[in-house]
């Protein structure tokens, strides 16, 4: 009975779910916790003194806040570069579709120091933007310009697999029975997608709040201004103050994992939702 | 536990490094862990010690550099590096090898001539060519409608002194700490960025066009206004600044388990030697003999300079008081 319970179809259960906790302890649970048992050698008072400090506390403002934005941003134009790819053809379709990950090969450092060529007020976008007195390099913009770069890759390479499997018949169905361009994105279309463009939310989202090396560039790092937590991180680290970045950090940690878990959840319950409407 | 954890850590690491050094080891090495900066200057000097040394009846002598932020690199040593010797360019850095881990004899600055320091900078200012602000003196830089970059005190040895040569211009003018405290707080509400470190802010102040004056070292602005700047700058000495001295020490700790004790401390003295002092002129730091001084004396304007110990109390007070968290610096930019 008991041996007929546990028979599965496919074998090596044991073993690869054995690999996966060993290997997901080795890389990801014991360094975090390593932040965490760091963190503990400081007293409650202290701790809650180091991740309250009112200047710490605007970069949480910003970190997030710029994050959840960046990662808006992409999920609207991340979908529509994935759908001018997937739908349409037209030349160097190739090459957009190379350079969409870019951002992912190329050194951070590298993005940051770009990006603030180009936006500082003699740079070829930002000699522009001056007269209007529009600055973004070395202010809170320039940090948001940064994180929408460094995520557009996860929300077009979420969504592209998807739109590819989508039937334009689905489409031409709700045509023919008399919807509207709008009416079958918002109830055909979008449906199908949501899951998939949580997913790249998620990823742009994780990826802009732990983002140091481009930010730092074309931030400008003036406290309460355009400072962002990592960067309270480095700045503890510089003064031998190992407890106090890793307080900082299991903030950090804490508050992208709750933010991930409604993200996730979230997700969830469209998939679910959506698989019943199908 | 995690002490024991802690240890094992690294000896991997110190195995680790042990193989990829491997193919190094038919010769001596040493390793030389220094901050960002100096990079160019070492380079020059490593052969012509091993050269010197040689000379001298010693064995082949590879010296081997390491380079970043000066914090990152000490946090490196302590963390297991295995550094032979460690260059930096403010004490505290040297300090908490002291501190954590006993690796560097308490009394290290004894060890060498001139408090274990082969050379000095200090801040100076770098304006646009031609001097279109009219900037003089440390009061112009705190006046409203001037824009000053300075690397972030929090983050770099640059910045810091930077900080302190303004403050220690407004204690001796003000005569007071609120004085001074006042002065600096203008002087750092016209920063309109705050680089990393003092490369970051070069970056800013010449390619990005942002700011009316940089404040750096004086090695950094003579290189700029020399050889990266095109001529594009100028160089304005303050009335007053801080004498930043660059620290040595040999790792001990390190230095006897690899028995590199004696080549190390040679290596650190060919630094104060003739050879080691041109050397150090020729990347624009300021020699501490004075007959090669005198023979650079038209690079290096006399200007009158403090250290942190004879105006601030030395290094641990000026942590204490300024750095630490609360400190003096995080009253500074609050106020704003």
């Amino acid at each position: 009975m008991s041996t007929a319970k546990s028979f599965r179809v496919l074998p090596g259960f044991k073993l690869t779910l054995g690999y996966t906790l060993g290997y997901m302890s080795l890389l990801i649970l014991i360094p975090l916790s390593a932040v965490f048992l760091k963190t503990f050698e400081l007293d409650w008072e202290r701790f809650i003194e180091v991740v309250t400090a009112p200047q710490v506390v605007a970069t949480y403002k910003l970190s997030f806040g710029a994050s959840l934005l960046a990662a808006a941003i992409n999920a609207v134009f991340g979908l529509l570069l994935a759908w001018a790819l997937v739908r349409y053809s037209f030349p160097g379709k190739k090459l957009v579709d190379a350079l969409v990950d870019l951002p992912f090969a190329l050194p951070t450092a590298v993005a940051g120091i770009a990006l603030t060529a180009l936006y500082a007020k003699n740079g070829w976008i930002g000699q522009y933007l001056e007269p209007f007195g529009i600055k973004v390099a070395f202010t809170p913009v320039g940090v948001l310009v940064a994180l929408v770069f460094i995520g557009l890759p996860f929300v077009v390479r979420t969504v592209q697999p998807i739109l590819e499997d989508l039937d334009t018949e689905l489409e031409e169905a709700a045509a023919s029975l008399g919807a509207q361009r709008w009416q079958t994105f918002r109830h055909v279309i979008l449906p199908i997608l949501l899951p998939a463009l949580l997913t790249g939310f998620a990823l742009a989202f994780a990826r802009a709040v732990g983002e140091y090396g481009s930010v730092i560039f074309i931030a400008g790092n003036l406290p309460y201004v355009s400072e962002i937590t990592p960067l309270m991180i480095i700045t503890r680290l510089e003064q031998y103050d190992y407890r106090g970045a890793t307080a900082i950090a299991s903030v950090m940690l804490i508050f992208s994992f709750i933010l991930l878990l409604i993200i996730n959840g979230l997700q969830a319950w469209t998939a679910k939702r959506t698989g019943r409407d199908r | 536990m995690t002490h024991r954890l802690k240890n094992s850590l690294r000896r991997s690491v110190a195995a680790l490094a042990f193989l990829t050094a491997g193919a190094a080891l038919a010769q001596t090495t040493i390793l030389n862990v220094s901050y960002d900066v100096s990079r160019e200057l070492y380079k020059d000097i490593n052969p012509a010690f091993s050269a010197a040394w040689k000379k001298q009846g010693g064995a082949d002598i590879a010296v081997n550099q390491s380079h970043g932020g000066s914090s990152k690199q000490a946090g490196a040593v302590i963390g297991g590096l295995e550094a032979d010797v460690i260059t930096m360019n403010q004490s505290p850095d040297i300090d908490i090898l002291v501190e954590r881990g006993g690796l560097v004899a308490a009394d290290w600055r004894k060890h060498f001539p001139h408090d274990a320091t082969p050379y000095t900078t200090t801040s100076v200012f770098l304006v646009r060519k031609g001097n279109p602000k009219k900037i003089k003196d440390w009061d112009d830089l705190a006046k409203p409608g001037y824009q000053v970059i300075v690397p972030n005190p929090k983050t770099s040895g640059n910045g810091r002194y930077t900080y302190l040569a303004a403050w220690g211009y407004a204690l001796e003018k003000t005569g007071s700490d609120a004085g001074a405290k006042d002065f600096v707080s203008k002087l750092f509400a016209n920063v309109p960025v705050l680089d990393g470190g003092g490369r970051g802010a070069t970056t800013t102040f010449t390619q990005r066009d942002v700011g009316d004056v940089l404040v750096t070292f004086e090695n950094e602005a003579i290189l700029i206004a020399n050889e990266l700047g095109g001529n594009q700058f100028d160089i304005v000495y303050p009335s007053l600044s801080i004498e930043a001295a660059a620290p040595v020490a040999v790792i001990q700790k390190i230095a006897a388990k690899r028995g590199t004790e004696k080549v190390a401390k040679a290596y650190l003295n060919f630094l104060f030697s003739p050879a080691g002092q041109e050397n150090i002129a020729k990347h624009d730091f300021r020699p501490r003999d004075a007959s090669v001084l005198k023979k650079h004396a038209a690079k290096y304007p006399s200007i009158r300079t403090f250290t942190v110990e004879q105006k601030l109390g030395g290094w641990a007070a000026v942590q204490k008081v300024h750095f630490a968290d609360g400190g003096l610096y995080d009253q500074i930019i609050l106020k704003k």
